[in-house]
């Protein structure tokens, strides 16, 4: 099925080009940094992890939200998501391929790496991590393959494949939570140390992930002959739905955060949001990012709670406030305000570089050229079985 | 005899699994060798000091001159190749002086007169009794001795930095650049560090293994006590029972073995 990828018209290839070109740089940024050390990026001995982290567990979200098609569609018998769950599938290994890289672009030794293999530790929450992802990417292309190969072929997928479907819905919950638990299981970290940061992860990823699906088969339905919720079915209201509700359990969640952390008064837990939202001995460097997705927040919210979420214009910004305000969350802010101020109650910032940022934007290419491909596929032999 | 691709495919895929679990059967052996290895360390000669739970006391009434201070830093710094990069950004650090209000977070008080405020607190690696960096570490590059000494493998750290998360005391450092053309004299007889790896002090497992005391402790003429809390006899447990000495976030359940005796302290109105 793959030739079907190396066909297509001058924007597909147009838009290959582009993301090659992006991957190139990133690599060449990255073999800088293999050869200088990690310091070439903004990190220090204060704050230890950044971006790279920051966009692994954003991204173990976004894996994390294909389960949001997949239990409805095989647990609930609900065929309005028919047509939407392989996509749904292949975002999830995109995301998962980006997740690993992502880890890989961060560690001082690479080519140590397997050492997590050798010598695993089961105390180590980042063992467990390793293997709910390889098993979650491993479940996805079995399911996503087989049950394509079989609708080309005009079959059902084969009866074994059901194992792996049920499989991967506990699965998808697992992979969120064990990330979520390498952070809420460190002492002294009180802006990572909360009971709720698992459910936390879930209902940002049930929101973050769903709105980027939309957008993207949004995007099919404008580049294709195929329609991934034509009309009458309302596969992507549905979806909208959860996405609501998912942000507004989301917010709510925060503000349980907020509350904890200020009424309480404890100054540990207080100077992290004080950092993020009003700036801490004089640093605000996040300040503005944290308001921007305050704000997108519940725009996105109103937007999808009012009939405005059908509006054809209006249904894609709220899409796009809700991912970037989970986006600047989790992907930006959270791993950052960890670390902010450190153990020693200072405020020592961080600042991407050049090269780190040309490095992210190079992972999310390999990324996005991967989805490409996926989907390229599958809206082909869709489209070939419709004519 | 001809095959076709989907017998081809089965046949390598079965030969690769073959190989990959005999490799496996073969590097899982190898691999408890290496820990066994690592537990017995620098254990040498009949000459070296062991203990059941190395422990420091630091001693604050002796740590009164900015020479009391750099002694102690100095002699770290030169036997283990620490780096001066002359940024704090990728500064490495083992041992290094705070004050009281940022080392013991939440020991803030607006009425301490500035002789309190201003004392020289020396910190570094705790060793606890529950490192959370030693839970952290999926490699086991960061491991607790049977001594209660938390050591580091240089060799097998892959630099994932969770082990820094982890530890809420800030002592682990990580070489973000090649730290070797930053070293002022470099020691031959301590291995210097590639970029990529976390390091931390160690209580200077190398000279324990000699019968020699931390450098650090050597050069501070009393101010730092190192030895066995597990010894009712040792100084630093008769210290640790009969004086008032505090330690660093008691509180999150670490049990650091670095304990710092204030009683001797100064500065007030019947020192």
């Amino acid at each position: 099925m793959l030739e079907k990828a190396l066909t297509g018209s001058k924007k597909y290839w147009a838009w290959i080009i582009f993301l090659l070109a992006i991957i190139a740089v990133g690599f060449m940024a990255y073999l800088k940094q293999f050869t200088y050390g990690l310091g070439l990026t903004g990190m220090s001995r204060d704050v230890s992890w950044g971006l790279y982290i920051a966009q692994f567990t954003f991204l173990v979200g976004v894996a994390a939200s294909a389960v949001m098609l997949v239990t409805p569609y095989y647990l609930h018998d609900f065929k309005k998501f028919g047509k939407m769950v392989i996509f749904g599938e292949f975002l999830a290994v995109s995301a998962v391929i980006m997740c690993i890289l992502f880890i890989f672009v961060d560690v001082g030794q690479p080519m140590r790496i397997l050492n997590v293999l050798l010598y695993p530790q089961l105390h180590s929450v980042m063992f467990y991590d390793m293997c709910v992802l390889c098993g979650y990417l491993a479940i996805n292309i079995i399911v996503g393959w087989t049950s394509l190969a079989a609708e080309r072929k005009g079959t059902h997928p084969p009866k074994w494949v059901k194992f792996f479907v049920y499989l991967s819905v506990p699965w998808a919950f697992s992979i969120h939570t064990v990330t979520a638990f390498l952070y809420s299981g460190l002492p002294g970290r009180h802006f990572w140390a909360t009971a709720i940061m698992a459910a936390r992860f879930l209902a940002s990823a049930f929101a973050a992930g769903p709105s980027l699906l939309v957008l993207l088969l949004l995007i099919v339905r404008k580049v294709s002959k195929f329609d991934p919720d034509p009309p009458g079915v309302g596969a992507i209201q549905s979806l909208v739905k959860i996405i609501r509700y998912a942000m507004i359990a989301n917010v709510f969640f925060y503000i349980c955060e907020v509350f904890t952390a200020f009424y309480s008064s404890m100054p540990g837990e207080m100077h992290p949001f004080e950092y993020v939202f009003v700036g801490l001995h004089g640093h605000a460097s996040l300040v503005p990012f944290m308001w921007t997705a305050t704000f997108l927040a519940f725009l996105g919210i109103l937007l999808l709670v009012f009939p405005t979420r059908k509006n054809k214009v209006l249904l894609p910004i709220a899409l796009l406030s809700i991912f970037f305000a989970n986006w600047i969350d989790k992907g930006i802010v959270l791993i950052i305000a960890g670390f902010v101020p450190n153990s020693f109650d200072r405020v020592i910032e961080y600042f991407p570089t050049s090269n780190e940022i040309s490095i992210v934007l190079g992972v999310y290419a390999i990324g996005f050229l991967l989805l490409t491909v996926l989907y390229k596929v599958a809206i082909s032999v869709r489209e070939e079985k419709a004519q | 005899m001809s095959i076709n691709r989907r017998q081809f495919l089965r046949r390598a895929g079965v030969v690769t699994a073959l190989g990959l679990g005999g490799s496996f059967a073969f590097t899982g052996l190898r691999g408890t060798v290496a820990e066994a290895a690592s537990d017995a360390g620098y254990k040498t000669s009949d000459k070296s000091l062991t203990a059941k739970h190395w422990a420091m006391v630091v001693d604050m009434s002796k740590f009164k001159s900015e020479d009391d201070i750099k002694r102690v830093t100095e002699s770290c710094v030169n036997i283990h190749n620490i780096p001066d990069f002359g940024n704090p950004k990728d500064e490495i650090m083992w041992i290094w002086q705070d004050d009281y209000e940022h080392t013991f977070s939440g020991g803030d008080n607006e009425y301490l007169t500035e002789s309190f405020k201003e004392l020289p607190f020396m910190v570094l690696c705790n060793h606890c009794e529950n490192p959370p960096c030693v839970k952290a570490c999926p490699t086991g590059a960061t491991f607790k001795r049977s001594d209660g000494i938390v050591d580091m493998d240089y060799h097998r750290c892959i630099g994932c930095r969770f082990c820094m998360g982890a530890c809420p005391f800030g002592a682990r450092s990580f070489n973000y650049r090649d730290p070797r053309p930053f070293i002022k004299k470099t020691n031959p007889n301590f291995p210097t560090r590639t970029p990529g790896v976390v390091e931390k002090c160690t209580f200077c497992v190398e000279r324990l293994a000699k019968g020699e005391i931390p450098a650090c402790v050597e050069a501070s003429k009393g101010g730092l006590i190192f030895g066995d809390l597990d010894d009712p006899n040792s100084e630093v447990r008769k210290i640790v029972s009969t004086k008032f000495t505090i330690r660093r976030k008691t509180d999150l359940g670490t049990q650091p073995s670095v304990y710092y005796l204030i009683d001797r302290v100064g500065g007030g109105e019947h020192a």
